[in-house]
């Protein structure tokens, strides 16, 4: 099945997985086993967001994996952060989407942006899992038109007085540190637009309502609402009115991030269906016998296939520092799309307890659908795909 | 033989097995002669693994021992393998690079190698899970002529006291002994490590070294393997057919 990937002499491209990443996986899914899949109903059921699990994924390098080593990280490529994520997110998509915005978002925009006293003070707390980070930049009004923003900023001396609101943030409550893009130009100017790093505790910093959501529920959701609070100059990652070019370049990686979550959902939900099918009798025979649902599975499997492809090309090109935007939206654009697809046919094969809480496709087909909506709509992707190929 | 041994450094030898993950599904190749490797997931023997390298490692932790070796007699594909360990936290690893299945060979180049390096403990896992020999450890110990403490659950070392404990039917022995010793690790001595990701990436750096082995005889091959035919199909005998189903017991079954 997928992850076997044939070497391809003739181009010379090797589809191979690493010695590294092989490892990584048996990690996770040796973790998963212990911690993972014996809560995950309950903290889907309940909304909980398990801060715990995340301190000992922190002990296990899963927090800061891009990170370099002197910053505490693992110190890997995105070719590993691809396996961490799918590997998490075919367990958990909720605990998958958490590593990922904590690893790709906060940890990422410090990582790249940050200088070096930001990243000593910030990165080695980060990468360890000791601190939990979370990333502002949408708005109530302001989704995929984020230049809009209403949250704003001014100057007052060596401080910076922000007010106004930001939504759907991961770890809105439970973040300890979060990296919040706010106005401080003029309205529509890509360069008006500044990323503050902005404490836990900070006076006139607080979480508002927690969402309550269709899928990834054990994956926090929240607003973040500033009021006059005061930040330090020192806060400002890069230069006043770099944030917005900085904020697309962290979702260029981040869209990665989406992409290998939405391929572990969806590998997830497919090897749920295979498993099913072989084991699932009507008709005095195993329902995989069935032409209508093994060409279903074909289906899926290819899908699946192509999707991995995407991811890993989008990473590779990454770890090569080549420029990534349009690849890595074909990567999320179609891995999504391929979750949704997936779980929704694993649903259909695993029929009447497909539907139920007692099997675990229901919850791979509710999780599934943030994935074509998160850090850019599949509508957003195409928009970026497609002025990249007309430039 | 009899060596002398001074105790500044104590060093834990750990010997590996390569086995097949316990879900492969097992079959045969080359008329039955070989294992078929084909897309089996190869993983560290989970006696010499959990048990024996863990607690070696927590031995070292807590400064009852110095350095902890990992030894493999095979070819270079059980790299691998290796590196797992690496990972867990060994500080380093030897390769014997040969092909055997023969316990007293195998046992023969461990042995020789704890003896040129003057390891004190060796820690092995109880059997392997894919020929459940258990020879290799009593073999060791037999060449270096050392005691072999058998299936041990719980081990600790104070100098060079071991303390062990070996569960028997409905109880327990505690056994104590002295190194150099080797000792065949069972469940319970220490718990399942999962290797974090800066173990995977130092195992990539911490050293592997490969050596030929030394001559000995290779004793045993295995002619062919064979698979236990499948559990056949249940047969149902209703009230009256007891002499049937006591002749089936007899002449099918053979329990009777």
């Amino acid at each position: 099945m997928s992850g076997e990937i044939l070497n391809d002499v003739s181009t010379g491209f090797d589809f191979h997985l690493t010695e590294n990443q092989k490892m990584i996986a048996d990690m996770i899914r040796k973790f998963g086993k212990e911690e993972i899949l014996p809560h995950l109903m309950h903290w889907d059921e309940e909304q909980i967001f398990p801060v715990d699990l995340f301190r000992k994924m922190g002990e296990l390098g899963l927090m800061g994996v891009l990170v370099p080593q002197e910053y505490g990280g693992a110190g890997l490529t995105y070719t590993e952060y691809v396996t961490v994520i799918s590997e998490i997110g075919k367990m958990c998509g909720a605990i998958g989407l958490s590593v990922a915005a904590h690893n790709s978002l906060c940890t990422g925009h410090i990582l790249q942006f940050g200088n070096e006293e930001q990243k000593r003070k910030y990165l080695p707390k980060l990468a360890t899992g000791q601190w939990i980070g979370a990333w502002g930049l949408t708005e109530a009004n302001t989704g995929s038109d984020a230049m809009r923003m209403k949250c704003v900023a001014r100057k007052e001396g060596d401080y910076w007085i922000i007010n106004g609101t930001k939504n759907w943030i991961t770890h809105g409550i439970s973040g300890d540190v979060v990296v919040v893009l706010v106005r401080t130009g003029e309205l529509l100017d890509s360069h008006g637009i500044t990323a503050f790093i902005v404490e836990r505790g900070t006076p006139g910093f607080r979480a508002g309502k927690k969402e309550n959501k269709l899928g990834m529920r054990a994956s926090e959701t929240a607003e973040l609402i500033f009021e006059n609070c005061k930040v330090h100059e020192s806060q400002i990652i890069g230069q006043p009115g770099e944030g917005f070019i900085q904020a697309m370049k962290v979702l260029d990686g981040g869209r990665i991030s989406i992409a290998a979550l939405s391929l572990g959902i969806a590998k997830g939900a497919l090897e749920a269906s295979v498993k099913y099918a072989k084991e699932r009798h009507q008709f005095g025979q195993p329902i995989a016998n069935f032409q209508a649902i093994a060409f279903k599975l074909a289906d899926m499997a290819t899908e699946v296939e192509a999707a991995e492809l995407l991811t890993f090309k989008a990473a590779d090109l990454k770890n090569k520092e080549e420029k990534v935007t349009r690849h890595s939206a074909f990567a999320k654009y179609y891995a999504s799309e391929v979750a949704v697809k997936v779980s929704t046919e694993a649903v259909q094969i695993f029929g009447g307890y497909g539907y139920t809480k007692d099997f675990p496709v229901e919850k791979y087909y509710r999780d599934s659908k943030l994935c074509t909506i998160g850090e850019g709509t599949s509508e957003i992707q195409k928009l970026v795909i497609a002025r990249d190929i007309l430039k | 033989m009899l060596y002398l041994h001074s105790f500044e450094i104590m060093k834990i030898l750990v010997p590996i097995s390569n086995v097949p993950d316990t879900t492969s599904k097992i079959s045969f190749t080359d008329n039955d002669t070989r294992f078929n490797g084909q897309g089996i997931t190869w993983i560290v023997n989970p006696y010499d693994e959990w048990y024996a390298l863990v607690r070696a490692l927590e031995l070292k932790e807590s400064g009852k021992a110095d350095k902890v070796t990992i030894i493999h007699v095979g070819l270079s594909d059980s790299e691998p393998t290796i590196r797992k360990g690496l990972a867990l936290g060994a500080d380093d690893a030897v390769r014997i690079n040969a092909e055997s299945s023969d316990s007293l060979y195998v046992a023969y180049q461990i042995a020789d190698y704890a003896k040129n390096n003057s390891y004190e403990l060796i820690l092995t896992g109880k059997e392997s899970i894919q020929y459940n020999g258990s020879a290799v450890g009593s073999m060791i110990a037999a060449l270096l002529d050392y005691p072999f403490l058998s299936q041990a659950s719980f081990l600790d070392l104070n100098g060079t006291t071991l303390t062990l404990h070996v569960e028997t039917e409905g109880g327990i022995k505690v056994v104590e002994g002295q190194a150099p010793a080797v000792v065949s690790c069972a469940k319970g001595m220490a718990e399942q490590r999962i290797p974090n990701m800066r173990g995977i990436m130092a195992a990539r750096t911490k050293p592997l070294q490969t050596l030929d082995p030394k001559p000995f005889r290779q004793n045993v091959k295995v002619r062919n393997f064979g698979l236990n035919p499948g559990r056949s199909e249940c047969k149902l005998f209703t009230e009256d057919q007891l002499d049937k189903l006591v002749e089936a017991l007899h002449k099918e079954a053979k329990v009777i």
